[in-house]
């Protein structure tokens, strides 16, 4: 029914209107739909096409060491060990750097530092120079995220030619004066996990980065406030304050950035070393689940056992990457729970 | 009108505050302030918003030293000691004149140790269940938090939150407390408690306040500070107009400007 109105202005929406907004909500609900159907497709394929490799060899597969196409052996415990390895070893680094360049841009070091130059040449309220603090800034913010537009494989070229020339020094004197730590229990001859956690961690490093920074923008001014009036150094008011304020969000960060550095590939298959082998030496070559499934996805062409046993392996990966999301979506649900009314 | 205050013996000011230029960057923020705070009373700061009576504030604790480009001709004393020189860190100074906000901002963490950050970042060593209590009890919220001092600060009231900010401040035992428009975002039954709390705490405190609301400044004030804009030199330049008691100021005003503003004709 329409209703009468005596307004030239106001008026109900016309047919026309109301069959846009009809058609345009259907159209986003198909859309969202299909992005949903399209990930369960794509777990159930995987999981359909890796039926034959788990009946044929169940929960001994991710237990056992021999990969021995030949044999029709298959185990991919040294992968699972090798990306979890990888992974937490650049986590770790990744977190530390990340973090520390979330702070430094944010908290007005890299700015305050400048200004103070700037004070010192008597130019810091100059029209242009004054610009300087927050211009560098931006660059370095800029720079800092830059990283993440370089391809994986020029990260892998980079880490080959570069990184692992560069530390193989240092690390083979490590490990000559102090094999019996087992951590530089092997040389480093070449790739390892040494050198892919490195290139990893620059890779993640980025994400850590950019998210961390978000977190620590989106702490009120007004706490930092109160605890400068309290009497609290910057130091104090970054330890006590922001970063417990800011964690939830940082977390987040890492959580991402650790399933970002599990499923990596390129770079990983280029440094890892392909070797099939539990260790915990830091120059010790192995494999990662990702390197291992580019490595053989090219060989396994007609043979439908090494198709299952790599979707299975594929599963397997899928399988870590979820739990670890919903594991930090859990802790972040949790940690910024204290956080309510805060804003 | 500054001469009348000066005839006190210095020791009944605690602070001594005179600006002749104050800018931020490029932009000249105040102009001619000069408002001595004298020991054990509430001297409120009024005007119209824009005329820096904030700025003058954080003035007082150097809060300002965290905005780059800031910088002002004139001095600030404290207890007759320089608190802008070079020897000077602005972080003991923060230790000594406390401040309240505008907004109640506690920390994302228990009341408990709201209270108790002060005591920490001063590496105080002694009962700090007793300070929590009494500095709760000052601030006049010991009986509705007092069985939960576990909770998070942010779980309380609007209200109560501003008086755990108050708790908080005055748990490090200060001599000044500054407190910046402390009521403006609280609720009138809210404002009346901290009105009636600050008559409490000046028996112990010098208070300093920012408001804009006269009859708060009259309710609270001993004396009052009227900041107006000038806006003649194209900027919007805060200056002092008129500095006196409080009964002076909103009975017998003796600057024009005073008198329109607090009758409400206020252009």
């Amino acid at each position: 029914m329409e209703l009468e109105t005596a307004s030239e202005i106001s008026r109900p929406p016309s047919a026309f209107q109301r069959t846009s907004d009809r058609v345009f909500r259907a159209v986003s609900l198909l859309f969202a739909w299909a992005t949903i159907l399209v990930v369960l497709y794509i777990v159930w394929e995987i999981g359909g096409q890796s039926v034959p490799a788990l009946e044929q060899y169940g929960f001994g597969f991710l237990t056992g060491q021999t990969w021995d196409p030949n044999r029709e052996q298959y185990g991919i415990l040294p992968e699972i060990w090798g990306t979890m390895y990888s992974s937490l070893l650049a986590l770790l680094i990744g977190t530390v750097f990340g973090v520390a360049v979330a702070i430094f841009l944010n908290e007005g070091y890299l700015g305050g530092a400048t200004y103070g130059i700037l004070k010192l040449f008597g130019v810091h309220l100059h029209p242009v120079y004054s610009r300087l603090p927050s211009a560098l800034e931006n660059l370095l913010k800029n720079l800092v995220e830059l990283l993440a537009a370089i391809p994986s494989v020029v990260y892998g070229l980079w880490g080959i030619f570069v990184v692992i020339p560069l530390i193989r020094p240092a690390c083979n004197w490590l490990h000559e004066n102090m094999e019996w730590f087992p951590l530089f229990s092997t040389p480093l001859s070449g790739p390892g996990m040494l050198p892919a956690s490195l290139v990893l961690a620059i890779m993640i490093l980025p994400t850590i980065a950019a998210i961390s920074r978000d977190a620590l923008v989106a702490v009120p001014p007004k706490l930092r406030e109160a605890s400068y009036g309290l009497g609290a150094t910057r130091w104090e008011t970054l330890l006590a304050v922001i970063l417990p304020t800011a964690a939830g969000g940082i977390f987040g960060a890492v959580v991402l950035a650790f399933g970002r550095a599990l499923g990596e590939t390129m770079a990983l298959a280029m440094l890892v070393g392909n070797a099939n082998r539990i260790s915990v030496s830091l120059f010790s070559p192995g494999n990662t689940l990702a390197a291992l499934l580019a490595n053989n996805f090219a060989e396994a062409g007609g043979d439908e056992t090494k198709v299952a046993v790599l979707m299975y392996a594929g599963l397997v990966l899928m399988a870590i990457t979820l739990l670890v999301n919903m594991f930090g979506a859990f802790i972040l649900q949790r940690s910024t729970a204290g956080l309510k009314g805060l804003n | 009108m500054i001469q009348a205050e000066k005839n006190g013996s210095s020791n009944d000011y605690v602070i001594d505050c005179d600006l002749n230029e104050l800018y931020y960057g490029s932009f000249k923020a105040v102009r001619d302030t000069r408002v001595p705070i004298k020991k054990g009373e509430v001297t409120a700061f009024i005007g119209p918003s824009g005329c820096g009576k904030s700025t003058v504030l954080r003035c007082l604790n150097r809060m300002n030293d965290l905005i780059r480009g800031f910088r002002f001709e004139g001095h600030v004393q404290f207890r007759g000691r320089d608190i802008y020189h070079p020897s000077v860190d602005p972080v003991a100074v923060r230790r000594y004149i406390g401040m309240v906000f505008q907004q109640p901002n506690p920390f994302a963490m228990s009341i408990y140790k709201n209270i108790t950050y002060g005591l920490r970042i001063n590496g105080f060593r002694g009962n700090y269940d007793e300070v929590v209590e009494k500095a709760l009890r000052g601030a006049a919220l010991w009986d509705e938090v007092k069985d939960k001092l576990k909770q998070s600060g942010l779980s309380l009231s609007g209200g109560q939150q501003q008086r755990l900010c108050i708790a908080r401040a005055i748990a490090v035992e200060p001599e000044v407390l500054l407190m910046d428009e402390p009521c403006s975002a609280l609720d009138p039954i809210a404002t009346r408690k901290v009105e009636e709390l600050m008559a409490e705490l000046k028996k112990k405190y010098t208070i300093a306040i920012v408001t804009h609301n006269m009859q708060q400044a009259q309710r609270v004030a001993d004396r009052t500070a009227f900041l107006y804009v000038d806006t003649t030199e194209g900027g919007r330049t805060g200056y002092l107009v008129e500095f006196g008691e409080t009964g002076q100021i909103f009975e017998d005003p003796r600057e024009q400007h005073t008198r329109d503003y607090i009758s409400g004709q206020f252009s």
